[in-house]
């Protein structure tokens, strides 16, 4: 019986929040605390010349000045696996300190530790380094030449090369054909948390205070690193000021902070500083992109070619998945699309929200765009003449799509039909106005393997209900507390949920949109296991009302079984429980995922976008007055959680477009590595942003039907705001972000 | 951070006796970039004197119809006071738009005339930066330049000057004045400013132990036609691109009298006055303002990412002028 599925129930870590009372993984109080500070890597390329310590070893407070001579080796890089998996997830597969040797700006070199925050920054600024400088190449122009095809990008789980079809015959055949060159600058997270960790020994045994995506990711990287059993590690993460993927992956810190609470015999925090945040936790890479897209007459798709050039690192061929859902949206039997990478002296890039797809997707939709434009199609009618009645490629059925109704009242309330569909044409004041839509969609990807809970009842009928998923900010400890009250028939407020803490059941971080679907499997079947297994054991029981009677006609309702019929039979938990002399009961649930190598259907969440601008082609300003996003997300746990998540996915989408780039300084690092310099809106730049979503039953994805909309929401804003940006003015734009300069 | 010592003074004598006889030390009002200077190592001070206590905050009209503003009185304070909102638009739509209203409460306007650049190599101790550490170079000229000066620049500093109340006060003729241990000093604002040439470490007349006391603004009837038109990259809590300020008269559909000054294209807060000679007596149209807008820039020197700046600027001032232009003669 669903009452609290579905509620706008406020955070239940809200107060805790706002209040200033939930401790961050870098305000963790311990007695005897002592704080380290790295230093990192000026140059881009090079090996440490010279590493004088002398003058931080004697300065004040100064209690270890740890360096890749005198740092405690331990155990193995793991490989690169995404954290989705559940097992160890570096995020790169090279580990600082091991060696002189320079392969990025913002390397860790040393660490500082120091009795006070203070002292330990002032002694790493006297940490002095001689370089010896060696070429380097970070950008896409430097590298153009020496770039190649890998055989696997992502982690090794996507092909350098996908195709279906004949491209050439596809391209040849079409009426209309555009072919288009993008570039993407790169991009960074920045939540207002920097990443840290607290880690404290108790002999062998290690906590840490992590700020992270998934405790159990934390727990099996540092096992790797540092050669110690994960039995002996336990990761506590109780709050998390926001990721966007920074913190989906393991980067060196957490291991750092260990070596360095062991080589001082103390707890310490290592907390990234806002700048070590641009190159101490990956990014989006920068990303040229170029599409082909041809189709006949009527505006059916004939082909689409799509090729990526992106920098990775010197260890990993990563690239962010860009090419994914636009090979998956429209029905098109010929397809090409290619990675290109180049080695560069950046760190490996890494998830960052709607990765790949914000990109990609920006470049499908653009394009299409202006596809329709020399078809003289309308831009959403040639999204419907292309419309995938089935996953493209596989021919898969999809597991659900509601995006021809999204598209419908997307439509409606954009009130599409009725502007002027001739770019330029519309005014208000000083003020172009222009409309323009997207597609919106990203992929539901099952964890790699079981997800846990524990759900436990007490003889008074209050319940808590553990597992160890972290609430990154997205509100998942509040809508778990909803499933879980829901499966076990019980008031909210009787239902405590326990997370964060990798000592509780096993779940793979929650990254890729995949969170709420898998833990939300795992407390549902933990949950309706108790509540069954209460449920037996009251008909089984002579001295209960409920005796005989047949289970499947007893339904809980506020923590009382009934008889679905004669709901005036029944008795309590509490009432049961304490009849038996039980303290508690409890069960363990454990979800088995479908397999990641396919379930046979096409699984998405899928999308509609329209946005309004306002563009002042004297002063290049564009302004965005209105975003509506209608998604089908399956079943939505919260609607106001659920609504605040595709709110920040869209406002995102919004500065992907307009305002977000990291800029590489010719010296090889990031120039503008500072929440002053990288451009994120403020609220006078967020619109009016209308959000619906539209009803989906979707039984394939996992047991409640729950799609993911942690990224969907950003695929699609940028190419809707660009779109519109030509129908204001009549230019195209191929880069992003569009600044003012482009717009002039 | 390197370790400062702090202390806090209640009176003016005493603040600048202090600051005076010791080298190392550096007045402390709100703190907004001062704070921030010393943790990124870009400024070195050793001892910081609180002056937050002293008696120099107030906003008053002097009999002659000035408006006098103390040096500790907030930008807040300043923006939100009837008499700057009555007869001086142009200073506090520039201060509005200028921070976030946090830093607005904590910045004093003394401490807004001594801000420092955004250059990133400025701020980045480890840069090489003439205005930093003389003779070490400027990384701008071959770096990420694209918030770069394009006026009052040279080979050694292209750093952009990053007041906006800066410029509509040098668009009003105000005066800086200023105490120390001989008396007191009065600097016209825009000589208070000065261009980097081959010494831009120097950005203003203060010598070590100079207390700014107090920011004076004449009488000026035709300032309460004027406004601050501010470009940048997004709505709020951003450094200029480009901006304006101006005042304007028209009088029989000609210009009788005009202010103009620009922001977040050259090296100090600009007055625009070749702009202002080629407008005087012209007839208040688009073209004019045109013409005008291209003299003021047709000295500017762009680097490879801050080209469009001269486009931008000119653009900037037109607007300003038109809008002002379209409020209608006085009557």
């Amino acid at each position: 019986m669903t009452t609290a599925i579905g509620r706008p129930v406020d955070r239940v870590d809200g107060h805790a929040k706002v209040t200033g009372t939930g401790r961050y993984s870098a305000e963790i109080a311990l007695p005897g605390l002592v704080h380290a500070v790295l230093v990192t890597s000026r140059i881009p390329s090079g090996r440490v010349g010279h590493l004088d310590t002398y003058e931080a070893e004697h300065a004040a407070g100064v209690l270890a000045v740890l360096h890749h001579l005198n740092l405690p080796k331990g155990g193995s890089v793991p490989p690169l696996l995404p954290s989705l998996f559940g097992a160890a997830a570096s995020g790169q597969t090279f580990f600082p300190m091991q060696d002189e040797v320079i392969h990025y700006a913002g390397q860790p070199l040393a660490i500082v530790v120091a009795d006070t925050l203070d002292r330990a920054e002032h002694a790493a600024r006297l940490v002095h380094v001689t370089y010896e400088h060696t070429p380097a190449i970070t950008t896409i122009e430097q590298g153009r030449d020496r770039a190649y095809q890998p055989e696997k990008i992502f982690a090794g789980i996507i092909p350098g090369r996908i195709t279906r079809g004949d491209v050439a015959a596809g391209l040849a055949a079409a009426h209309q054909t555009v072919d288009l060159t993008y570039h993407c600058a790169a991009n960074h997270h920045n939540p207002i948390e920097c990443s840290a960790t607290t880690a404290v020994w108790e002999g062998d045994r290690l906590t840490l205070y992590d700020s992270t995506q998934g405790p159990n990711a934390t727990l099996h990287t540092v096992a790797e690193l540092l050669n110690i059993m994960p039995s002996h590690i336990r990761v506590v993460t109780d709050y998390v000021g926001g990721s966007f993927g920074c913190k989906a992956m393991i980067w060196p810190h957490p291991a750092l902070s260990a070596l360095a609470a062991r080589a001082v015999h103390r707890p310490v925090r290592l907390a990234l500083s806002r700048e070590q945040m641009f190159s101490g936790c990956g990014h989006r890479e920068e990303q040229e992109m170029r599409m082909t897209l041809g189709a006949d007459r009527t505006g059916r798709l004939t082909a689409i070619r799509h090729h990526k050039l992106s920098p990775t690192s010197h260890f990993d061929d990563w690239a962010e998945p860009s090419l994914s859902v636009a090979s998956q949206m429209y029905d098109c039997p010929n397809y090409e699309g290619v990675y290109r990478l180049i080695k560069a002296n950046t760190m490996t890039p890494t998830f960052t929200r709607c990765p790949g797809e914000a990109a990609g997707m920006f470049v499908m939709e653009s394009a299409l765009d202006e596809l329709a434009e020399r078809l003289d199609l309308d831009p959403l009618e040639i999204r419907l003449r292309n419309y995938a009645e089935t996953e493209p490629g596989s021919g898969n059925p999809w597991s659900s799509k509601g995006l021809r109704e999204c598209y419908r009242r997307g439509a409606e309330l954009a009130r599409w039909s009725e502007r002027d569909p001739r770019p330029g044409r519309t005014r208000d004041g000083q003020w172009l106005l222009g409309w323009g839509m997207a597609s919106s969609a990203y992929p539901v990807t099952p964890p790699g393997g079981p997800q846990r809970a524990r759900a436990r009842i007490f003889a008074d009928g209050s319940a808590v209900v553990q597992s160890s998923f972290a609430d990154f900010g997205t509100g998942s400890a509040t809508a778990m507390t909803q499933v879980a009250a829901d499966g076990l028939g019980l008031p909210l407020e009787r239902v405590r949920v326990q997370y964060g803490d990798s000592d509780l059941p096993n779940t793979a971080a929650a990254v890729g949109s995949a969170g709420a679907g898998m833990v939300s499997a795992a407390v549902h079947i933990a949950t309706t296991a108790l509540r069954d297994q209460l449920i037996a054991q009251a008909v089984a029981d002579e001295r209960s009302p409920l005796h005989g009677a047949d289970p499947r006609q007893v339904v809980v309702s506020e923590g009382r079984m009934q008889l679905r019929d004669r709901p005036g039979t029944g008795e309590t938990y509490a009432e049961l429980l304490q009849r038996a002399f039980m303290s508690d009961a409890e069960a363990l649930g454990t979800w088995n995922p479908p397999s990641m190598l396919g379930t046979g259907y096409g699984t998405m969440t899928f999308g509609a976008q329209f946005a309004q601008v306002a563009v002042d082609p004297e002063l290049g300003l564009c302004r965005v007055r209105q975003l509506i996003g209608v998604f089908d997300p399956g079943r939505v746990l919260n609607r106001k959680t659920a609504h605040s998540q595709l709110m920040g996915g869209m406002l995102w989408g919004m500065s992907h477009a307009l305002l977000e780039g990291t800029v590489m300084d010719p010296a090889g690092r990031w120039s503008n590595a500072s929440l002053g310099e990288y451009l994120v809106p403020v609220n006078a730049d967020a619109p009016d942003v209308v959000i619906e979503t539209v009803e989906t039953t979707d039984t394939v994805v996992n047991p409640l039907g729950v799609k993911g909309i942690g990224e969907v929401s950003m695929v699609g804003t940028a190419a809707a705001i660009a779109n519109a940006i030509w129908h204001a003015t009549g230019r195209r734009h191929h880069r992003l972000p569009i600044t003012i300069e482009d717009i002039l | 951070m390197r370790p400062v010592s702090y202390s806090r003074v209640a009176d003016v004598a005493t603040a600048i006796a202090t600051v005076t006889a010791d080298a190392g030390a550096a007045y402390l009002a709100g703190g907004t970039t001062k704070v921030d200077m010393l943790r990124i190592y870009a400024e070195a001070s050793q001892r910081l004197v609180d002056i937050n206590d002293l008696p120099i905050d107030h906003i008053e009209v002097q009999p002659d119809g000035a408006l006098r503003i103390g040096a500790m009185a907030r930008m807040n304070d300043v923006a939100m006071a009837p008499l700057v909102l009555d007869r001086f638009p142009v200073i506090s739509e520039a201060l509005v738009l200028g921070a976030s209203a946090q830093l607005r409460n904590m910045a004093s306007m003394g401490g807004n005339m001594l801000q420092r650049t955004r250059c990133t190599y400025f701020r980045d101790a480890e840069a090489s930066c003439n205005k930093r550490e003389p003779g070490s170079g400027c990384d701008a000229l071959t770096g990420i330049n694209r918030g770069h000066a394009v006026l009052g620049t040279s080979r050694h500093c292209i750093a952009t000057h990053p007041s906006d109340v800066a410029v509509a006060l040098v668009a009003l003729d105000a005066v800086i004045h200023v105490q120390n241990t001989d008396g007191h000093h009065a600097y016209p604002v825009d000589d208070f400013f000065l261009l980097p040439g081959a010494t831009p470490q120097r950005e203003h007349p203060l010598n070590h132990g100079d207390l700014i006391t107090a920011i004076e603004v004449p009488p000026l009837p035709m300032a309460r036609n004027s406004l601050y038109l501010k470009v940048r990259d997004r709505e709020s809590y951003e450094f200029a691109l480009s901006s304006a300020a101006c005042a304007l008269r028209v009088a029989g559909g000609e210009v009788a009298e005009v202010r103009l000054a620009l922001g977040g294209v050259a090296t100090k807060p600009w007055r625009a006055r070749r702009a202002e000679r080629a407008l005087l007596g012209q007839p208040a149209t688009r073209e004019s303002f045109a013409r005008a807008a291209a003299e003021e820039m047709s000295d500017a020197v762009t680097q490879p990412m801050n080209a469009f700046k001269v486009e931008l600027a000119q653009r900037t001032m037109i607007r300003a002028l038109e809008t002002l232009a379209a409020r209608g003669e006085p009557s």
